[in-house]
């Protein structure tokens, strides 16, 4: 039996459920909306799981579940050394969202990293502390600025509202995921550089969880 | 590989620094994580255990002994001072896209010995130390001078804030590159358009126009001479048997004399090093050496490497620090210059032991 992990609720469940109906396999919940329990028509031998999208990289990597669907930075984020636990086998082309290095739209001195590394160096001059940057994605945040070389920052831990620190005066720039740049403009920030990563919900298979040839197969069933 | 023949070699490495003269200390394991942070920066998160005390906040499983042993040199340490030290370091080992087969050790013992003295001869004396320690593993020495490096560019003919950045970036050798080409090429003028955004978080307008005077002021400068960028580049290349690096080096004082004052100290503590019967032909003098170790190096570098194995870190490492210890004594209104190094016992023992 191939147990399949898939976002218990949302907008991220609803296209999960449309991308695999798509391709003749209908996933549905059973029975009310606040079970966990689902079901599968039009494969055999497939178990749905409902998890929890944070949690689903975990579920992978011990091999609990043989498939998962869930953004790929959430997978970079939590799985260190992520390619020998999962393989991706497809983009899904839903869930876009780009993680993003961002700062005050007020520093019209501030378009790109070079810049953002000359400021964080001044600033910590001026202040005596390094600039702070306010993310809960902290691994990749942290590679990506190490791999930049970027000095002089440090990171702070905020697992919501991020884009309200700047204003709060707990962080000077921020790290976070954004779609559409609404909530960014809201709050008076401006996206600087390259996104860190560009990130969609993918479909993934756990390498720990085996039974690879079964799970082969239902992939070619889709269509992968 | 048992811990205990791990520790036997390291109490092997501990009495041969007592029998310099050293003093043993035991610094504590937990430590406390700002100090750490304020030094290393973000990047020794990625690398150190962090963890939390309800009553004493972030602390640092200990991911090296230098911090706590100039700490500890600075509250009550008489001058001169020697100090050794052995005992586990801790460190994550955060890998990248794919797990390695053959993942290092998290926690390692490290033999380490540190001299805090204003004698020239400092240098020469804890290379020659970790050099006749380590004599029967024939182990590949490299040296390296990071105020060289840093004098040769406080020489280039730029303005001082040019000066400072690439002073500052001298560790993060593509950022430095980039420095150097954009101050090598005609500035250009940049416009900052006024912005309708409010105002907002803890930097303020004033710092922003400064810098914005800053890098005004910046396109009046003319741009560096290809002749400098040549001669910097060569500097770094270097990197030859120390004998013949000191050659290339006097031959390239002669273009950039601000260096001879380092080179003739390069020169002394070879010259030291012969008098204590090392072969300093068979040391390998890199002038890029320090760049791509721990940023609080400011000084003599030096690393001793196994042949053949080139995926393993040093077996031993150190250099000078003084800025470090300068910042840490601040406090106490303490300065002096430092230097030492650590060598791993583990790996020691993979190689067959001292003996």
């Amino acid at each position: 039996m191939i147990r399949l992990g898939v976002p218990s609720k949302g907008r991220l469940m609803e296209q999960t459920f449309d991308w695999f109906a798509a391709r003749g396999v209908r996933l549905s919940r059973a029975g009310s909306e606040r079970e966990y329990a689902g079901r599968v028509e039009g494969a055999a031998n497939v178990a749905l799981v409902l998890l929890s999208a944070g949690e689903i990289p975990r579920e992978l990597q011990a091999g609990r579940i043989h498939l998962g669907v869930t953004g790929i930075d959430l997978i970079r984020e939590k799985l260190a050394g992520w390619r020998s636990h999962v393989e991706e086998l497809a983009p899904m082309g839903f869930g876009h969202a780009d993680l993003i290095l961002a700062v005050p739209a007020c520093w019209s001195d501030c378009e790109t990293l070079d810049d953002f590394a000359a400021i964080a160096r001044d600033f910590r001059a001026e202040h005596g502390f390094r600039l702070r940057i306010a993310t809960k994605y902290h691994r990749l945040v942290r590679a990506w600025l190490s791999a930049e070389e970027v000095a002089d920052y440090q990171l702070v831990d905020s697992q919501g509202a991020t884009e309200g620190t700047v204003a709060n005066l707990t962080a000077e720039a921020i790290a976070d995921i954004t779609s559409s740049g609404e909530t960014l403009r809201a709050n008076h920030l401006k996206v600087i550089g390259e996104p860190v990563l560009q990130s969609q919900a993918t479909l993934l298979r756990s390498v720990a969880a085996g039974d690879e040839g079964e799970v082969r197969d239902f992939a070619a069933l889709l269509g992968i | 590989m048992s811990k205990r023949e791990k520790q036997a070699i390291g109490q092997q490495i501990l009495a041969a620094f007592r029998a310099a003269g050293a003093q043993e200390v035991a610094p504590d394991i937990l430590l406390e994580a700002e100090t750490l942070l304020d030094l290393y920066g973000e990047d020794i998160r990625a690398r150190a255990y962090v963890t939390q005390d309800p009553i004493r906040g972030e602390m640092m499983l200990r991911p090296d002994f230098t911090v706590p042993v100039v700490q500890m040199h600075m509250a009550n340490g008489a001058e001169p001072a020697r100090y050794c030290y052995l005992g586990e370091v801790f460190r994550k080992q955060d890998h990248g896209e794919t797990r390695p087969e053959h993942p290092r050790d998290n926690e390692y013992l490290q033999a380490g010995f540190e001299l805090f003295a204003r004698d020239p001869d400092a240098d020469a004396e804890v290379f020659a130390l970790f050099h006749d320690i380590l004599a029967p593993l024939r182990l590949q020495a490299t040296m390296g001078d990071m105020d060289l490096l840093m004098d040769a560019v406080r020489a280039l003919p730029l303005s001082g804030a040019r000066r400072a950045a690439l002073l500052h970036h001298i560790w993060r050798p593509r950022r430095f590159a980039r420095l150097l080409a954009r101050f090598a090429a005609p500035a250009e003028s940049r416009e900052f358009p006024d912005n309708p955004a409010p105002w907002t978080g803890l930097r303020s307008a004033d710092e922003m126009q400064a810098r914005i005077d800053r890098l005004r002021s910046d396109v009046a400068e003319a741009p560096l001479s290809a002749q400098w960028v040549t001669r910097l580049e060569r500097l770094f290349a270097i990197s030859a048997p120390a004998p013949e690096a000191l050659r290339q080096l006097r031959i390239l004082s002669a273009e950039i004399p601000d260096i001879a004052e380092a080179v003739d100290r390069l020169e002394r503590n070879l010259t030291a090093l012969s008098a204590r019967g090392i072969d300093v032909g068979a040391i390998r003098f890199d002038a890029s050496h320090g760049r791509h170790t721990m940023e609080y190096y400011d000084g003599m570098t030096f690393s001793f490497a196994a042949l053949g194995r080139e995926d393993w870190p040093p077996v031993a490492s150190g250099g000078r620090y003084d800025a470090l210890a300068a910042v840490l004594g601040q406090a106490r209104g303490r300065s002096i210059p430092a230097v030492g190094g650590i060598i791993r016992p583990g790996l020691v023992h993979e190689l067959g032991g001292l003996s």
